[in-house]
């Protein structure tokens, strides 16, 4: 398979796509958590209940489209190979929470890989949406859309005091976690991220890296999402979340003026410097290729460099993470032939722009 | 600020623990927070695996007369629907299923308070079907509040609408009852 075959299938058709305020915000995602009314949760349940609710959505949505997302396909944990399970990990469709409890999970995944709707996760039903760029409100209107739809068919598990019950009180409530990705180099270069995180922090918002492990953001990807679920409506919470990531926006604009505008000079050679990198090295981590990605990323839109799309940067760091080289190179790989494997594959895809 | 475990990596989990009305900061990174099992491998927020620590957080003095009775039948409430016991709960952080959340009720309040910000009652969406007749009720409420503001403000031909609005839907209320399934 050539590497622009690979990549189309491997990048979820919506994140070809630029939103609004995509120089900064990368996607934006609404998760509901949702549970039958009648059934033990999945961390007690029986495997016999498990297999009712993993059947009944086989029955009932294999095929099925609604609106936009078309012929929902049931991908059942149980029947990937590891690796298989990897590379919808590393896209953000399934949690590693159900690769780690296969047995009688799936997820039903629309044809754009938009929608993913988690089954026998945690909760019986995890209904996930992405927007490419700064989208909240429609992810949220449409998520509750298709809410309704299932709905129409399961009794949710639901209180008029409580709201939708979920097995972890973290969720109770809305069931709701919004999010959104941004890509903040310009905040976490001037250290200002740091500062700004514990009074986030305090609004009841939560700021976290999403790629890579421990504290460090891989890549200046960051992650803002709400932590309170009990006591605010859908509407306040991602009316919250999205005056926070407004102003996060406009705080990383205005760095980036600054730096632009102080260090013109040194910004401009950190982007080629790290250009070079990606373009020429043989082995690469996956931690330097992250920085260097998001160096390049920076560079792109500050019109550094023109002729490379802005996609570049959510497209290789999903690419170079482990279960998508594997998958790539057709064989399990160790740490130190993916590092070499990963510089190949930036390099191949960097070729990819010259030729046009 | 450095983390407090290691120094070496920049501090980024900040937690706030009371345990018995004691108040402890603490300050570190995620590679120790995971290793002291403040935060679980899947890089779910601190919360879950903090909550465990929460739920048993009362045993001691903070309780009065007619909590303490419902600690003594801590140890025996079970859920009837799933089996799972309080006991089971506090140290999972997880209910077993729906009912739990009718069996535990007593003891639910101060940890949504404290996971919830002080929150203990769901404000947001009601589902069509499951929600039966809360989204009249919920509409009624926001006619009461309404109404009241009218008199006070003195407007009463618009309080009049109101009250008309009131009454029928006070009627879908208890003649609409079971009418959608």
């Amino acid at each position: 398979m050539s590497l622009q075959q690979f990549i189309n299938e491997a990048i979820s058709p919506w994140m070809k796509e630029e939103g609004p305020d995509s120089d900064i915000v990368m996607s934006s995602r609404i998760r509901l958590a949702r549970n039958f009314q009648n059934y033990p949760f999945p961390i007690i349940s029986s495997e016999e209940r498990m297999e009712e609710i993993l059947q009944f959505f086989k029955e009932e949505y294999a095929g099925k489209s609604f609106r936009d997302y078309h012929q929902f396909e049931v991908v059942e944990m149980d029947k990937l190979q590891s690796v298989e399970k990897r590379v919808l990990v590393e896209k953000h469709l399934i949690s590693p929470h159900l690769t780690e409890h296969s047995k009688h999970s799936a997820s039903l995944i629309s044809q754009n890989e938009q929608v993913s709707i988690m089954i026998n996760e945690e909760d019986h039903i995890r209904i996930q949406l992405y927007f490419p760029g700064f989208q909240l409100d429609r992810a949220l209107e449409q998520a509750s859309q298709l809410d309704d739809w299932l709905e129409e068919k399961v009794d949710y598990a639901f209180d008029e005091n409580r709201g939708y019950l979920t097995a972890c009180p973290t969720n109770v409530g809305t069931g709701m976690r919004a999010s959104v990705m941004m890509h903040l180099p310009a905040l976490a270069m001037t250290q200002q991220i740091t500062r700004m995180t514990p009074a986030i922090n305090q609004l009841g918002l939560v700021v976290r890296g999403i790629f890579g492990e421990g504290s460090e953001a891989l890549g200046n990807i960051f992650q803002i999402s709400n932590q309170i679920t009990l006591g605010k409506s859908e509407e306040d919470i991602v009316e919250d979340l999205h005056s926070i990531v407004k102003q996060l926006i406009d705080q990383e604009r205005k760095a980036r003026q600054a730096l632009m505008h102080r260090s013109g000079v040194q910004l401009e050679d950190r982007v080629f410097r790290s250009y070079g990198v990606l373009k020429h090295s043989r082995i690469i981590e996956s931690k330097e290729a992250a920085k260097c990605l998001s160096d390049l990323r920076l560079g792109i839109d500050l019109g550094f460099i023109d002729h490379i799309p802005k996609t570049i940067l959510n497209e290789l760091m999903v690419l170079t993470q482990p279960g998508f080289l594997q998958q790539y190179a057709k064989e399990s790989l160790s740490p130190s032939e993916r590092d070499v494997r990963r510089a190949s594959l930036i390099r191949e895809r960097l070729q990819l722009e010259n030729k046009e | 600020m450095d983390c407090q475990r290691c120094h070496k990596r920049p501090a980024t989990v900040h937690l706030t623990q009371v345990i018995n009305g004691e108040k402890t900061e603490v300050h570190v990174c995620a590679y120790c927070a995971k290793e002291q099992g403040y935060m679980s491998d899947n890089q779910d927020f601190t919360l879950n695996d903090l909550l465990s620590g929460l739920f048993n957080y009362d045993k001691s003095s903070s309780y009065k007369g007619k909590q303490s009775k419902s600690h003594q039948s801590n140890k025996q409430l079970k859920c009837p629907a799933c089996g799972l016991t309080y006991q089971e709960f506090a140290q999972v952080g997880k209910f077993g299923c729906a009912d739990c959340y009718k069996t535990f009720d007593d003891r639910l309040n101060p940890i949504f308070r404290r996971v919830h910000s002080g929150n203990i009652k769901h404000d947001g969406k009601i589902p069509k079907r499951e929600g039966g007749n809360l989204h009249l009720k919920k509409q009624m409420n926001e006619y009461k509040t309404q109404l009241q503001n009218l008199i006070e403000q003195e407007e009463f031909e618009e309080a009049a609408k109101i009250r008309d609005q009131i009454r029928s839907l006070d009627e879908q209320i208890h003649h609409g009852q079971g009418g959608e399934e």
